[in-house]
């Protein structure tokens, strides 16, 4: 028995979601008496995981899996829980995570449950909370199978430093033509932009911006905060800005420590996407707008003035913090 | 070209969410249910590829007969003909299980579901049903071509996107993109009326898995008061010794 985490790695370095969802796993397996062991591909500093409470990884270091293939990677996923007889599986919420999950799912006629937001509440029978509805709910759901899925939701447990004493084994799993037969032909990929997903933070821009034009400030405040930037469905719907950036209940979901709203009026859908999210900022000039009676913090006020002044407030604060 | 559009039912995304029976079940009273905004997206490239390529786009949903309504307005939007699994759908393995079954009976070329439903966001559907008939499978779909056996899809990923290609059969869980939203049709009279007369079979469920069950519900915490403040210095002070986030 053990727990095995799948750890995400970019361009060899781990995500910050890869320490997460080991402390998540290291949680489970101190529930079940038994380790945890984690897979990565391609990954450099496997060592950096003992900080987390794993015990042991497995490093796959295969020139066909440096980039991810959603079926390869879940069979070399499968062949680790075989050979750690490894009862329950963890993974992220990262958009490879919830493409690997569902496929390794089929291959071991386990239960996945994904969103999950807390350690198990019981390991017999194997119960979790994780959100449904958009986030306008919880559930306590039980797996009943023999091996079980777990998807973490990003942000939700945080990383727990438990320090183990880690070995390293290298991991060749047996691979075949047929498991590569999606093949990726071209990846586009902003450089050094934090992606809705990863980010900490997140500044978000709706119809009363006005215009594409008027996204420079969101742009910069991003960028002061290291924060992805983010719209409203109807930004997106008009081309003022990419579909990508698209949160809410039919774009992207979002869970950061921080979310900032401009000019955003926190319709049903949006709150239902972004409502994860730790702390809500809200800048809108109406002081009716619906999303003041979800979040935490707001200014009632014209956007293009307070963002600029917003924008400058944080330089000074960075600079005396650095 | 076979194409199957998964179809599955879900609250209107404006709906409120309430339970009941000592928090155990979802709360129908007064929702109104409509097609799961991802399938949307796919029913409608599906009908790109009947209009242009020839295709004959079936539909199916696991579900009782409360789901026809919901399947009447997909077949009014232009499918060809639908097939309901006649059980209330328990958990994505337990569906994924009804649809392979169909699948395989139908010999489907391109299966068309959705990223997620918006109700139990469970987003797995899509890839265990490939799993379980070692179908290609291309999640996060915003983008299809077929020429031949071969497609070409487009994908989200985080902070991009990525272009595949693979062979038929093939499974997709698409989401928006797939069509523009402007591209979305509205059921029209005629639509509607021809609805009435295209074939909805209703089949009886497979002995299948039921890996998960979701044992009881909650809502979230009610919100405290939200704190308003005047000045961005105030907001970062704020933002830094209370919220700690940055
Ligand atoms: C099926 C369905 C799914 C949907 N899914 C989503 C989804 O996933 N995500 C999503 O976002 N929406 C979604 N929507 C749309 C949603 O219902 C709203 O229409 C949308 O969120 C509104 O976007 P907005 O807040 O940017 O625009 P608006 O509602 O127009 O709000 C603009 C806000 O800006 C404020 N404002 C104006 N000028 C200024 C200024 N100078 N300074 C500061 N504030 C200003 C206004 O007071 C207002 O509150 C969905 C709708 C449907 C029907
Ligand atoms: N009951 C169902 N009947 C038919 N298709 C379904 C059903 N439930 C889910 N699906 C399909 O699977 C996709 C993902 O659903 P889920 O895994 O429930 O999030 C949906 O967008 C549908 O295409």
């Amino acid at each position: 028995m053990s727990v095995l985490v799948y750890t995400e790695s970019e361009n060899g370095k781990f995500k910050k979601s890869a320490f997460e969802v080991a402390s998540y796993a290291k949680s489970v397996a101190d529930q079940l008496g038994t380790s945890a062991v984690a897979i990565s591909f391609s990954a450099d500093e496997n060592n950096s995981l003992g900080a987390y409470g794993i015990s042991k990884v497995l490093s796959v270091s295969n020139d066909q899996l440096n980039s991810f293939n959603a079926e390869a990677y879940a069979k070399a996923i499968a062949e680790a829980v075989e050979r750690e007889g490894a009862d329950v599986v963890v993974f992220s919420s990262s958009s490879n995570s919830k493409y690997t999950a569902p496929l390794l799912a089929a291959k071991l006629k386990a239960g996945y449950v994904p969103n999950v937001v807390e350690s198990p509440s019981s390991t017999a029978p194997f119960t979790v909370k994780r959100t449904a509805f958009s986030n306008k709910g919880f559930a306590h759901t039980e797996i009943s199978t023999a091996k079980k899925i777990v998807g973490v939701s990003n942000n939700s447990f945080g990383i727990i430093e438990n320090s183990a004493d880690i070995t390293v084994e290298d991991f060749a799993p047996a691979l075949s033509d047929g498991d590569f037969a999606v093949q990726s032909v071209e990846v586009d990929k902003v450089a050094g932009k934090v992606s809705i997903a990863d980010a900490e933070i997140v500044v978000s821009g709706g119809r009363g911006l006005k215009g594409p034009e008027n996204w420079g400030m969101v742009e910069e405040l991003a960028e002061v905060l290291g924060a992805a930037t983010a719209c409203s469905k109807p930004v997106s719907d008009m081309g003022w800005r990419p579909h990508s950036e698209h949160v809410g209940q039919t774009g992207k979901p979002v869970a950061s420590n921080l979310y900032i709203a401009i000019g955003i009026s926190g319709a049903i859908q949006h709150l239902a996407g972004v409502s994860a999210s730790k702390t809500k900022v809200v800048i809108n000039n109406d002081p009716e707008a619906p999303f003041f009676k979800a979040a935490d913090y707001g200014i009632v006020g014209d956007a293009f003035e307070v963002v600029p002044q917003l924008i400058e407030k944080l330089r000074e604060f960075k600079a005396q913090n650095a | 070209m076979k194409i199957l559009v998964c179809i599955s039912n879900v609250p209107d995304t404006t709906s409120k969410i309430n339970f009941t029976e000592g928090d155990t079940q979802f709360d129908t009273n007064g929702v109104q249910f409509v097609i799961n905004p991802n399938d949307e997206f796919g029913l409608t490239r599906a009908m790109w590829f009947k209009e242009k390529q020839g295709a004959t786009v079936h539909i199916a949903t696991v579900g009782d007969a409360s789901v026809e309504p919901t399947m009447r307005k997909a077949l009014a939007i232009g499918a060809d003909e639908g097939i309901r699994i006649n059980a209330v759908p328990t958990d994505g393995f337990f569906v994924a299980e009804q649809l392979a079954h169909v699948i395989k009976e139908g010999a489907y070329d391109l299966i068309i579901a959705g990223r997620e439903s918006i109700d139990y966001n469970g987003g797995m559907v899509p890839g265990i049903l490939a799993g379980l008939l070692g179908m290609n499978f291309v999640n996060t779909c915003i983008g299809l071509e077929v020429e031949g056996d071969t497609a070409t899809a487009l994908r989200e990923i985080d902070g991009g996107k990525e272009k595949v290609t693979a062979q038929l059969p093939l499974v997709i869980g698409g989401q928006k993109g797939l069509v523009e939203e402007s591209d979305l049709k509205i059921p029209n009279m005629r639509g509607i009326m021809m609805a009435r007369k295209k074939a909805l079979n209703v089949v009886e469920p497979i002995g299948a898995t039921t890996a998960t069950a979701d044992k009881k519900f909650e809502k979230p915490e009610p919100k405290g008061a939200v704190k308003l403040t005047e000045s961005v210095d105030e907001l970062v002070e704020l933002l830094h010794t209370e919220a700690k986030v940055i």
